[in-house]
């Protein structure tokens, strides 16, 4: 096992997979706080702190997982990096820019005059919907193969509004399983909307997807690996008709089952993920350049794969523990 | 219209020196609150404990801002040095790997039990929770300063088709100007947090705050900047060695030296002219700079006309070092100064009060200006010897640089604004208010409760 990870013509795989984690990772968990940001309540102050404290603990830690994810592409596939990242430099600024805004929100709103602290709600509202948005559309874009046309623009647009609702959903599932009171039959019906509309997108994604990608339509169709990758849109649309039959019986006596949105929600992205990773391997840049293309040289590789064998198990122990320190209803943010 | 690279360089420089501000404070910040948290800890008195809550805050303030700042300098990397990563990523991909995944994690994740879980882990989990997030910054400084120690002197590589490849992982860490660099940026952020923390509580002094805590961490930081302002002055005095050996131009143009000479002067103020390769208006002392830099009379200092076409632009490399060295000076003075009124639990005056004041960001002005003095002094190179950085640069259209420069320049002036009024508001406020809450249910070991009683002004 060993020797097949540190062999030298899988070490691009093993990193294509590291990468494809942080990145999963990534949207999973800033996806929740990302969405909370998105779907802050404007009319209610007291709902928008207990929306925020339940992100509170969490959020510069979900962030990290973006530069480790780009961080992995720029160490491990530095060629890629450049050329993904320069075709969508403008987007990707325009999302740093939300992200610096949102982040530093987050910290002034509870430190500034009361006074101004609508404003930082208002930048941390319009910072995460600014990064979902841009976000989405570099998706869009990747997929359209980076290059810029009315057609591709159309599709990044979709997409961006598509990724915003499907981490608004992802957020909406966050705030059922950590609030409780008005604040939880909100979030049960933001979900409802979001996950209608993230279904329909989802949907929608499954059949363009292969028509302008014939590579794609190719791969879906042809077995073995075709009935597996059909598997999972089924697995998908599984879990969107079952969370709403839940989200309908939200909430129950006791909490029981609060966890169950945010649990299948989590499906949902993995699914989604997968399905797109599948589609494209061993692409990193579409069309263009393979993963073994990019791929920096083996020693260095090695010696980040040693290092990362050690330290992701704590990484991985120490974030158990920090959510577990913070489980349960969220309460108001003291620094004490 | 400006070029390119210039633009590009630019707007590295403008988001990495917005970001520096605030790593700057964390690293050393995090190591004093993990100190009065563990004299919280040891003695159980609420004067600790108030100076813990109300630089917390502050810590969590600036450690957002780096973070937010810092994440942009991972996409400039590939979009705007595109020849960076292509030249010598089997070097700096794995170091920045290792960053990541030794002190970015860390440090984020127990942010929010160090933060919001004072009540909610064991007492020595919180600590020990301090203590990971104040390791994990420095972790962070180590790694970051390796890749740009071996940018300066590269080491235990090899060149294959104009690719860097890693022969000895120890000689890249430990490359030649790597525990200077190391050690002078850790006392900088020292420093930096010393005279933040001392500027910050002169100004709770100055609006009448009655508690202890501010005259506490008064006294911590003066203490502190007594003892490590001229520890600094000396590790930078061996910095300035290094890189005497290894970059001679940089020093050069430092120090002005345009002639190879014995028995350099130092020269104390001066206009450097590179149309004509002499300073003008030089006000200086005869064969100082000659000693200070080889401990030697006569020594001999190579002059910049030995390196032309090859050497940093002079003004900004010569004018940043006597402004870092000015401040640096200063601080020494003042800290001494301080430090002697405040002996045998005495008072300072108003006047050091507003010297102290004027003071809190003064570190910031320092650690900026050494920062352009070492990576300007690098140029033309990008890595010495090894890339230019004027081949490293990328193809995106000038006009897109433009744009995204002068939104980042608007979006950093706008926080740092913000960042600078938060903390004045933040003290003027822990002048009214208690940050220990009467109703407030104490779980911590060895809290006594009728201290707090006792010492309501603590």
């Amino acid at each position: 096992m060993i020797d097949w990870l540190f062999a030298d013509q899988n070490l691009p795989v093993v990193f294509a997979v590291l990468m494809a984690v942080a990145i999963l990772v990534y949207a999973i968990l800033d996806g929740y706080d990302l969405g909370v940001g998105i779907l802050l309540p404007m009319d209610a102050a007291p709902q928008r702190d207990t929306a925020i404290a339940s992100i509170g603990p969490f959020w510069d830690a979900n962030e990290t997982w973006l530069v480790l994810a780009i961080g992995l592409l720029l160490v491990a596939f530095p060629a890629a990096h450049s050329e993904i990242l320069r075709a969508l430099y403008l987007p990707a600024t325009l999302m740093l820019i939300g992200l610096i805004l949102r982040g530093v929100a987050f910290d002034f709103r509870a430190k500034v005059a009361v006074t101004e602290k609508h404003r930082w709600d208002r930048a941390f509202k319009a910072g995460s919907i600014i990064s979902s948005m841009s976000q989405g559309f570099m998706l869009g874009m990747y997929v359209m193969g980076l290059e810029y046309t009315w057609l591709s623009i159309s599709f990044a647009l979709l997409s961006g509004i598509g990724v915003t609702t499907a981490y608004a959903l992802i957020g909406a599932s966050w705030l059922i399983m950590k609030t409780d009171g008005d604040l939880q039959l909100r979030a049960i019906k933001w979900a409802k909307k979001a996950g209608v509309i993230s279904f329909v997108g989802i949907l929608l994604v499954c059949f363009i997807n292969p028509l302008i990608n014939p590579f794609v339509f190719e791969r879906w169709l042809t077995p073995p690996l075709g009935y597996f990758i059909n598997a999972i849109p089924l697995l998908c649309f599984s879990m969107f008709a079952m969370g709403y039959q839940v989200l309908k019986r939200l909430p129950l006596a006791d909490h029981q089952g609060d966890w169950l949105p945010f649990a299948m929600t989590t499906i949902v992205f993995i699914c989604c993920f997968a399905g797109l990773a599948l589609s494209f391997y061993p692409y990193v840049v579409p069309q263009q350049l393979t993963i073994f293309d990019t791929a920096s040289a083996p020693e260095s590789l090695r010696i980040m794969l040693v290092g990362s064998l050690f330290v992701l198990p704590m990484i991985i122990g120490y974030t158990v523990f920090a959510y577990f320190a913070f489980r349960g209803k969220a309460q108001a943010l003291n620094y004490y | 219209m400006l070029d390119v690279l210039m633009l590009s360089r630019i707007q590295f420089a403008a988001n990495i020196s917005f970001h520096i501000l605030f790593p700057t404070i964390t690293i050393a910040l995090g190591w004093l609150l993990f100190y009065f948290k563990v004299r919280f800890d040891l003695s159980g008195h609420p004067v600790w404990m108030r100076a813990y809550r109300f630089w917390v805050k502050v810590f969590a303030l600036t450690f957002a801002l780096g973070v937010v700042s810092g994440i942009t300098m991972s996409f400039q990397f590939g979009t705007n040095w595109p020849g960076f990563m292509e030249t010598i990523g089997n070097i700096a991909g794995p170091l920045l790997a290792y960053e990541i995944l030794t002190a970015f994690f860390l440090e984020a994740t127990l942010l929010g039990v160090m933060l919001f879980g004072f009540n909610r882990v064991p007492a020595w989990a919180h600590t020990l929770s301090t203590f990971l997030v104040a390791f994990g910054t420095t972790m962070s400084a180590f790694w970051i300063l390796v890749l740009n120690s071996w940018m300066q002197t590269p080491a235990g590589f090899e060149m294959r088709d104009g690719v860097a490849h890693a022969t000895d992982w120890l000689a890249i860490i430990f490359n030649p100007s790597f525990p200077y660099r190391f050690s002078h940026t850790l006392l900088s952020s020292a420093l930096t947090v010393c005279f933040v923390v001392a500027g910050i509580s002169a100004y709770r002094l100055w609006r009448g705050d009655k508690k202890r805590a501010p005259r506490v961490t008064l006294k911590t930081a003066i203490l502190s900047a007594a003892l490590l302002a001229p520890l600094q002055a000396f590790v930078g005095d061996l910095h300035g060695l290094n890189t005497l050996e290894h970059q001679p131009q940089k020093v050069a143009a430092m120090e002005g030296v345009w002639e190879t000479q014995k028995g350099a002067d130092l020269l104390l103020f001066a206009i450097p002219d590179e149309e004509t390769r002499e300073n003008k208006f030089a006000i200086a002392i005869p064969n100082f700079a000659s000693l200070i830099l080889t401990h030697e009379w006569d020594g001999e200092i190579k002059g910049l006309n030995d390196f032309e076409g090859a050497h940093p632009p002079v003004k900004p490399v010569f004018y940043g070092f006597r402004i870092m060295v000015g401040i640096g000076l200063l601080m020494i003075m003042v800290a001494w100064w301080c430090s002697w009124s405040m002996r045998g639990g005495r008072s300072l005056s108003k006047l050091q009060l507003k010297v102290l004041m004027g003071m809190t960001f003064s570190g910031w002005i320092a650690t900026l200006a050494g920062w352009y003095v070492t990576e300007i002094g690098r140029q033309p190179y990008l890595v010495s010897g090894v890339l230019k950085t004027a081949d490293a640069v990328t193809t995106i259209a000038s006009e897109n640089v433009l744009l995204t420069l002068i939104v980042y320049l608007i979006v950093y002036a706008v926080l740092l604004v913000a960042y600078i009024r938060t903390l004045f508001l933040m003290a003027r406020r822990a002048v009214e208010l208690e940050d220990i809450q009467p109703h407030e249910r104490v779980t911590q070991k060895g809290f006594n409760p009728s201290l707090n009683q006792q010492e309501a002004h603590a």
